[in-house]
């Protein structure tokens, strides 16, 4: 990709075959020019764009109605791809569905560059982009699903019909939607187990002798299986180039601002290094900590000991609120030399993983704090556990004791068991904190443990005025630290350029 | 059966004896090359040991039998795992340029253990096992076992007692060995129907349509229940282990329940009133299949995987043949053919096979003078298949072995398809 200081006007028909059709692997990069303008502003949309996908992701259940509609209508307002069909006449003032395309097509690769610089980024934005083709394709007739993989060169065997027949049985109990009509009147694909790993892991495929049996109307799911795996390979390349695009200084500096205006604050940069003393730890797990950390902390108290999940969301946490390495030695070591372990035994064995979380050992990783959707979404806790979302993995009987325990009014349980059930788990931790501040608005859209417990600092050391009204104006002021890296170098005019894309990034 | 009753202390004694003299090392090697089909897979191969007084060693690499057998004999290894095939030899890690030492393969491997099972078992908890709860064992291996070859398609698969309170599964196939972490955590998860940790009362939900794999396993369960729960754990006897049980059921059931164990005492007969009210609330209800009897056995039964050893390619798990330190057991490769006989109180611990090996020899005298012709390494083979011929250990090693030449026949098999399709003849 080239980018020349002028606009440049494309050529028109010949570049109809590229966008043949609505949806694509994104196999291969545009070739044309464009300007600055469009590229920053189809980057910072499809940014906008995949943010909703994240948002919806995890306020709504994927594929209600709700999920449905809001996300037509931002799909539409940004002016991206819905449609099926090309060719469709102008709409008088409004962008033709060949421009939606090839923004569609720009402003992923746009994106690459921002995102491929660290595990995290990718992993999210992977995550997105996936969801985003899984909903697009889903919403495909199923002759363009078909033409689709024709086009994309997708030859996935199909069973025979005697096979089908014997397996019929096996195959309506496995997958979602099947009928016997169904088994006999559409393809159902033969693949080996490990394309169609999705599947697999959530048990909705049947398999026999290594291979899954997918009927036609799940092939999307073997469909994403592949578009990760190139996204993930292209991602990689694409951050192996990077030196050279940065080298361009028109770009770096809208580059890193995406990036980072998407993660917000990981935590991982500790501001308030050693300014907690381990003996404020216990009041504070009952003021300021978030319910999951309360409870991990808990849990440490009484079995002077925790399993490796535990240790590492909690040990994390504790990193993320200023606790230095020394400090967590003590703090582990302390509460374990009381159970079954002796100090020998500690240094030896979990004075490690502790040293392995500050970066000290091993790859020399600077772990950072798990975000809300990563302990809702990953590594499920078992017998024995104690880490994961309480509002997300315990049984609402048992949440509903514990808050009764800790003093929550019976009318806030029932707000927030209503959450729970609609699985609004962050809302619901958000509702926790209202009731335990006392504040009817807790000012903040809840996505990470330490943000929870520094917005729950500020309010409790006066930074913020109680039960008021929190407008758009005051908003606007905390986001700014979230979004601006300080470590970044500016010139001036590039800050001014940059002024008009804060406004994107407010949480609503 | 007397084990010589086995004292931690003496393994600084016991363990160079078996190293030297028992410890399987052709076959063990034999293993872990595949076949020489790769380069270098053995040499490879990350080991880690656990010397006397807790001191830990990663990264241990071997070039040949022969120097596994002398590092081994040298450094006396309390415990040993085995770790993944790397990019290149872990013991010279630290001259890799960052970053391109990687973990390239290694076998798809399962651990059930006990103490994942505390909540439902009433006879032991924790590092305790007895007869009665070992049949959660011999569940676990028939659920797995089937659903790792059926489903899966995988063949060759090793079972070995931890040497305390539980099983490992080694899944050695080609494939197997290749699979991504994804991948592993994806068979994984397939596998899994018991979720929740503490804060979880009820573990397990099936709703309709049941899926073929948890048909199969509830057959499974369903062969072993009665005597199992019923009768031996007595889940309804006492009103503790009532409760937890009328815990998992609706409201109305449990009413009904309570009620009708106040006059019927005997275990069996609760249990039958259980699944009568579940089928009689399941014809009555007409929204899906209620199940709730299925799920309270498989909540009492199915195995309880640890997704988190499964998943990291670079997982280091107990070597089969390794010592259990604290019980002194050697970790012995189960025959699933006398999978309803197996007793892991009847494994043979390093002080019953080193005594035996003590043992007056009765007909080998003549081979003696024959093998002394031979060169000393071949001698000290020998020797050492004499030896742990005369032990315990002998049956185990058999089973080891058949496990090896099915893998041996396979492979075979493999390359003269793979010659016939070149047309090599």
């Amino acid at each position: 990709m080239q980018f020349p200081g002028r606009r440049k006007k494309l050529v028109g028909s010949s570049q109809n075959d590229l966008y043949e059709h609505c949806l694509q692997f994104y196999g291969q990069p545009p070739l044309e020019n464009i300007s600055l303008t469009e590229f920053e502003t189809f980057a910072v949309e499809r940014l906008k764009l995949l943010k909703t996908v994240e948002n919806l992701g995890v306020s709504c259940v994927k594929n209600s109605e709700t999920y449905i509609k809001k996300l037509d209508a931002e799909i539409s307002s940004l002016n991206f791809p819905l449609k099926a069909e090309l060719g469709e006449q102008k709409v008088q003032g409004g962008i033709s569905e060949y421009e939606k395309r090839r923004k569609d097509h720009i402003s992923h690769f746009i994106l690459r560059l921002a995102y491929c610089q660290t595990e995290d980024l990718r992993r999210w934005f992977i995550q997105q982009e996936m969801d985003l083709f899984r909903y697009r394709f889903n919403h495909l007739h199923s002759k363009h699903k078909t033409d689709f993989l024709h086009k994309n060169n997708l030859k996935y065997e199909t069973v025979s019909a005697e096979e089908k027949k014997n397996l019929q049985d096996k195959l309506i109990a496995s997958s979602y939607g099947l009928s016997g009509t169904k088994v006999e009147e559409h393809d159902v694909y033969k693949v080996p187990f490990q394309d169609a790993l999705d599947l697999v892991r959530t048990r909705k495929v049947y398999l026999l002798a290594g291979n899954a049996y997918i009927p036609h109307h799940e092939i999307v799911t073997i469909v994403l299986n592949d578009f990760r795996t190139r996204l993930s390979k292209a991602l990689a390349m694409t951050a192996r180039s990077l030196p050279a695009v940065h080298s361009d200084e028109r770009l770096q500096p809208l580059l890193s601002h995406l990036s980072h205006a998407y993660v917000g604050q990981d935590y991982s940069i500790q501001k308030n290094i050693g300014k907690i003393s381990l003996e404020q730890i216990d009041a504070l797990s009952g003021k300021s900590f978030p319910l999951c950390m309360r409870h991990l902390h808990k849990a440490l108290r009484e079995n002077h000991h925790l399993r490796h999940g535990g240790r590492m969301q909690y040990g994390l946490f504790l990193k993320g609120i200023g606790l230095t390495l020394e400090q967590a030695l003590q703090f582990w070591r302390s509460e374990f030399v009381k159970g079954k372990v002796d100090a020998d035994k500690f240094d030896k064995a979990y004075a490690y993983s502790v040293r392995h979380m500050f970066g000290k050992e091993g790859k020399r990783t600077d772990y950072t704090p798990y975000s809300c959707m990563k302990v809702i979404l990953s590594n499920p806790p078992s017998q024995g556990d104690y880490h994961g979302c309480p509002f997300r993995h315990s049984d609402p009987e048992l949440l509903k004791q514990k808050l009764q325990n800790y003093k929550v009014s019976p009318s806030g349980i029932n707000q927030i068991l209503e959450l729970v059930k609609g699985m609004h788990y962050q809302l619901a931790c958000q509702k926790y904190f209202e009731l335990t501040h006392n504040v009817e608005d807790a000012g903040f859209s809840l996505n990470h443990p330490n943000q929870y417990f520094t917005e729950s600092q500020k309010l409790l050391s006066g930074g913020r005025d109680i039960k008021k009204e929190v407008d758009t104006s005051q908003r606007s002021q905390e986001n700014p630290a979230s979004v601006t890296r300080p470590s970044q170098a500016n010139s001036k005019q590039a800050q001014e350029e940059m002024g008009d894309l804060d406004s994107f990034f407010q949480d609503e | 059966m007397p084990t010589s009753d086995y004292d931690p202390a003496c393994l600084p004694d016991l363990l160079p004896l078996y190293y030297r003299r028992l410890f399987p090392f052709s076959h063990y090697y034999r293993w872990l090359s595949y076949g020489g089909v790769s380069k270098n897979y053995f040499q490879n191969r990350e080991f880690s040991f656990t010397l006397k007084d807790d001191i830990y060693v990663r990264y241990q690499s071997f070039t040949t039998q022969n120097e596994l057998e002398k590092e081994m004999q040298k450094m006396v290894p309390y415990k040993i795992d085995i770790g993944a095939v790397y990019s290149h030899r872990p013991s010279q890690h630290n001259a890799v340029k960052s970053g391109t030492f990687q973990a390239l393969e290694k076998e798809l491997v399962f651990d059930i253990d006990m103490t994942d099972y505390d909540d439902v078992r009433c006879c032991c908890s924790a590092a305790d096992i007895c007869s009665k709860c070992w049949t959660l064992m011999t569940i676990a291996i028939r659920i797995l076992d089937r659903a790792l070859r059926e489903d899966f398609g995988f063949h060759h698969l090793l079972w070995v007692y931890s040497g305390r309170r539980g099983v490992h599964c080694w899944v050695c196939d080609d494939a197997a060995r290749k699979l991504s972490v994804a991948a592993r955590s994806a068979v994984a998860e397939y596998l899994s129907l018991v979720k929740g940790g503490e804060e979880a009362v009820r573990k397990v939900v099936l709703s309709d349509p049941i899926h073929p794999f948890i048909n199969h396993s509830l057959s499974v369960v369903e062969r072993y229940f009665r005597q199992y729960a019923i009768v031996d754990q007595d889940i309804l006897g006492s009103k503790e282990s009532v409760d937890k049980v009328l815990a998992l059921l609706p409201d109305d059931i449990k009413k009904d329940l309570t009620i009708y164990y106040q006059e019927e005492k005997n275990p069996m007969k609760r249990w039958e009133r259980l699944c009568t009210l579940v089928e009689h609330k399941k014809s009555s209800v007409k929204k899906g299949g209620q199940y709730f009897d299925k799920e309270i056995m498989l909540q009492y039964c199915y195995p309880r995987l640890d997704v988190n050893v499964s998943k990291g390619v670079n997982h280091l798990l107990k070597s089969p043949f390794s010592i259990h330190p604290k019980t002194g057991r050697i970790s012995v490769p189960i025959d699933l053919k006398e999978l309803n006989t197996f007793d892991p109180f009847e494994v043979p611990t390093i002080s019953l096979i080193c005594e035996e090996l003590e043992r007056p020899r009765a007909d080998e005298a003549e081979d003696d003078d024959l093998k002394d012709k031979e060169n000393e390494q071949e001698a000290g083979e020998r020797r050492r298949i004499r030896d742990y011929k005369r032990t315990s250990l002998a049956k185990y090693v058999k089973v080891f072995v058949r496990f090896l030449e099915a893998m041996a026949r396979s492979r075979k098999g493999e390359m003269l398809k793979k010659s016939d399709l070149q047309k090599d003849f």
